[in-house]
């Protein structure tokens, strides 16, 4: 039963994301496994990127580690993200980042990218995405840089 | 459009082949006290150094105090708590007959207090109100937990079950991604525990204080920025019963020290 409804509720979120998306989100194409085209038109900043990945309210270091030797804290319940760069090409990372779901349908890590479709989403958080286009696009820039 | 609807499509085809994980298993379930470092089990071991102690001591002079314009104190109608509330806190939330839904050992004593005593209820995480129920509930140390059984509260337990496998929040988490399928992880550094609600009310060394189930719930909601549901709220107390009976079993530990 629970899990029909976590079903119903992931299926009912994509279909809804269509329309929200619209309004206030830059438009984005995906092609192939990936988002080719910046979502901001231009290159990010690699070292905005890595502060960004580093920052607490970003949320990628509750989950994830990586070669972040100064900082304290860092998650084990996703990848380590050492030599991300070698696995993933920058489109493949902006489409992850953007929406993980599209490459694991029941992924726990949240689609940075998205503005509607959720759950009883907290006051202050309702109708934004969690990063905007040009964060996405600096943290983008920041991970294709982490090589073995 | 087309381009969403493929998405969908594929999607549901996905998730129909990928199951989650199934329920922690009855003999693998483990109270926070076993994720925790030995200080602060060392701490919760003796009651001379567990703060949640303190609270207990407020709590069994309010047990004999009089209070309302009925004058009467818990003690008039209940007598000596070390026999007569034995177990009561392993099976809360209970049925009220009267109501027709489960209330909380919080949402009890305020009952109490304004059908018996004819006093105004304590307000959640009131100093009074946590030290009444940490003294009751600590009436049940080591005792297991029975809630959940009785037939009538099945459809208030699907509630909480289902809440607990919903994916709510700006980070679309599930209380079950992280308790069930994560635990022994580590959250920015910090493990995951199972979620057993085996120590409430409980000391939290992060609040400086002793702090209720429904208020460590309200922050896991927050955390993943979802609209947190308020004290006494029907959800809440849905959650709450479903914990419990997920934990059937495993003995009673208030006060609980917690980092
Ligand atoms: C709640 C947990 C969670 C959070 C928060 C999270 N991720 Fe992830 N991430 C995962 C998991 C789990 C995977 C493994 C693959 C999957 O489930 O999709 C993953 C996979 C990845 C991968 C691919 C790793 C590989 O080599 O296969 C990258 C890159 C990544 N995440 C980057 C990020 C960044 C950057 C952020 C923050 C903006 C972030 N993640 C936040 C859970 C999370
Ligand atoms: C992103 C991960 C995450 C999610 C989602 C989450 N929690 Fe938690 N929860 C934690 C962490 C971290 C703690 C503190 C350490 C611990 O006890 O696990 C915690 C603690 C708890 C505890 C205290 C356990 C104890 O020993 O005292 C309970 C109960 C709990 N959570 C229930 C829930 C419920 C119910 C939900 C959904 C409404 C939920 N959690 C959602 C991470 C999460």
């Amino acid at each position: 039963m629970a899990r029909t409804s976590l079903h119903i509720a992931t299926l009912v979120a994509a279909t809804l994301a269509s329309g929200a998306e619209a309004q206030d989100l830059v438009p984005y194409r995906i092609t192939g496994d990936g988002i080719g085209q910046s979502l901001t038109g231009a290159p990010g900043d690699t070292a905005r990127g890595r502060a960004l990945v580093l920052a607490r309210t970003t949320t990628c270091i509750l989950c994830h580690s990586g070669p972040f030797p100064e900082t304290r804290f860092q998650g084990d319940l996703a990848p380590d993200l050492r030599g991300t760069g070698n696995r993933w090409s920058a489109s493949q990372l902006r489409l992850r980042l953007v929406d993980a779901a599209r490459f694991n349908p029941q992924t726990i890590m949240p689609s940075y990218y998205r503005n509607g479709g959720l759950v009883r989403v907290g006051r202050n958080f309702v109708g934004k995405p969690i990063l905007s286009a040009a964060e996405i696009e600096d943290i983008v820039a920041f991970l294709a840089t982490l090589r073995d | 459009m087309i381009f969403w609807r493929a998405i969908a499509a594929a999607a549901l085809l996905a998730t129909n082949s990928a199951l989650l994980a199934g329920e922690i298993p009855p003999d693998e379930r483990r109270s926070g006290y076993s994720f925790m470092g030995p200080d602060s089990r060392a701490m919760q071991d003796d009651d001379t150094s567990n703060p949640g102690m303190l609270f207990v001591l407020d709590g069994e002079a309010l047990w004999t105090k009089k209070t309302g314009s009925a004058e009467k104190a818990c003690a008039d109608c209940h007598g000596d708590a070390r026999s007569s509330m034995k177990g009561v806190a392993a099976r809360y939330p209970a049925l009220d007959k009267t109501l027709a839904r489960p209330v909380t050992l919080d949402q009890r004593i305020n009952l109490c207090r304004g059908n018996h005593q004819k006093a105004t209820p304590l307000s959640y995480e009131s100093r009074d109100l946590l030290a009444l129920s940490a003294f009751v509930a600590h009436q049940s140390r080591g005792v297991p937990i029975t809630a959940g059984g009785d037939p009538e509260l099945k459809p208030f337990l699907e509630q909480g079950r289902d809440l607990f496998m919903q994916r709510e929040g700006q980070l679309n988490l599930a209380c079950a991604n992280c308790h069930d399928h994560n635990f022994d992880k580590r959250l920015a550094g910090a493990p995951i525990t199972q979620a057993q609600p085996t120590g409430y009310p409980l000391y939290r060394l992060e609040w400086q204080t002793l702090g209720s189930i429904e208020r460590r719930l309200r922050s896991c909601m927050t955390g993943v920025r979802a609209q947190a549901y308020d004290y006494g709220s029907p959800e809440l107390v849905a959650l709450e019963l479903y914990l419990m009976s997920r934990a059937r079993g495993l003995p009673m530990e208030t006060p609980a020290v917690r980092p």
